[in-house]
């Protein structure tokens, strides 16, 4: 344990020790894998369960996304950072799955590709504090994934990879293959909709109970 | 340049983030609107309010005991591989000899460190001793820059460590690249709480 006030603040920043168990890796010694995705692995969780919403499945994809990124450790170029390439194989494969899990569910209508018009708010509470602590309480966290869940695929993945990994827009609009342009439409419904979603609910007081509208979808 | 509300509405998502670039005049319009429009500054306030939730952690539990099957199952498909590579080179009684010291040598890699508290990931790689901002009622603390910070009039600047011990959590947003990049110092933390 290094001395108070002499911390790793002088250390190199993560990334060369990141190449270097890569590099490793890459030469055979698949025993460091695992340290190499350790500080990922949640990361990796929860893009998979916000896309899946379950977690069995999310658990699954996790699992077979890093067993993939292992696999094809070999191919990975250092053009992107390993984090994002490992968030990408992870949305490739929520999607993939959800795509044989759900292929007999039909989107709702509006929510399908192609419908990117403009989108005007539906609500104009205020909904100005959010404190911290709020995110502890499960009925909140569970109203967010309930609204986060009504979105339609195409709105979800976006505002998954972009607000809750913190993708940049390109490395999204890259991960789903489509254009930054599309990735920016999308991100603003999504984060829109959410909003309208949440402020009538959210905005109110914090302490009363929440008189959050059930059902009802602005649009 | 004048815009309304409209206008605000399709193009308050970028103006929301800090890596999108937003034409200064435009930015400068919006905020002259933001000034006048209550209607659009509540869903400025609120689109905010999406972005910080969502994009905190504590979003999202993951299950106990995730990374312990995880390691297991990298583990199980790691010694497949090398089961069938041995089998293939060399004589069984050699194999022997060989998979005892990797048995050895994997041990002690894939040993996984003490757990640490659920969101203590989230500071480990901040250095203790970077300077950042917090605002008196606020609980998140940020770089000087980030567009998140509350109640930028009454914002004190402090250090890491100090923060931490106030109870301040990182912002996901400018804090995020010492977020992800704690690979190296899993120790900088207890440093920083101490
Ligand atoms: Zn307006
Ligand atoms: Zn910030």
């Amino acid at each position: 344990m290094m001395p108070e006030g002499v911390t790793s603040l002088n250390k190199p920043a993560a990334q060369p020790s990141e190449d270097l168990l890569i590099r490793h890796i890459q030469d055979g010694e698949h025993e460091v894998f695992y340290e190499l995705i350790r500080p990922y692995e949640r990361c990796v969780y929860r893009t998979a369960f916000a896309i899946l919403r379950n977690e069995a499945d999310a658990e699954d994809v996790a699992q077979e996304a890093m067993l993939k990124a292992f696999k094809n450790i070999g191919q990975f170029r250092g053009e992107s950072r390993f984090s994002t390439w490992l968030i990408q194989i992870t949305v490739n494969e929520a999607r993939m799955w959800r795509r044989k899990e759900h292929a007999h569910l039909m989107e709702p209508i509006v929510n399908r590709e192609g419908v990117e018009g403009n989108y005007v708010p539906r609500d104009f509470a205020d909904w100005r504090e959010i404190p911290s602590e709020t995110l502890e309480r499960k009925e909140i966290r569970d109203k967010l994934a309930e609204a986060l869940e009504s979105l339609g695929h195409i709105y979800r993945d976006v505002f998954v990879l972009r607000d809750m990994q913190h993708l940049s827009i390109e490395e999204s609009a890259r991960a789903l293959g489509v254009s930054a342009a599309s990735v920016k439409t999308r991100l603003l419904r999504a984060r829109l909709m959410l909003r309208d979603l949440l402020a009538p609910g959210l905005g109110g007081n914090w302490s009363t109970r929440l008189p959050f509208a059930k059902g009802t979808k602005p649009w | 340049m004048v815009v309304n509300c409209e206008q605000v509405w399709q193009e308050i998502s970028n103006y929301l983030d800090d890596d999108v670039d937003v034409d200064v005049d435009l930015r400068a319009a919006m905020e002259a609107h933001f000034r006048e429009c209550k209607r659009c500054r509540a869903v400025l306030e609120g689109t905010r309010n999406v972005i910080q939730l969502y994009g905190d952690e504590r979003m999202i539990d993951v299950p106990l005991g995730f990374g312990h099957r995880l390691q297991r199952r990298l583990e199980d498909n790691m010694q497949s591989r090398r089961r069938r590579f041995l089998g293939w080179m060399v004589a069984a009684a050699a194999a022997v000899l060989v998979t005892g010291s990797f048995e050895i040598a994997r041990s002690s890699v894939f040993r996984r460190p003490e757990l640490r508290s659920e969101h203590a990931q989230a500071g480990s790689g901040l250095p203790p001793d970077m300077m950042i901002v917090v605002s008196p009622n606020g609980k998140i603390f940020h770089a000087s820059g980030c567009p998140f910070i509350h109640d930028k009039a009454h914002v004190r600047t402090i250090v890491v460590r100090e923060a931490i011990k106030e109870g301040y959590a990182p912002c996901v947003r400018c804090m995020k690249k010492y977020l992800r990049a704690d690979l190296s110092s899993p120790e900088s933390l207890a440093d920083a709480q101490r």
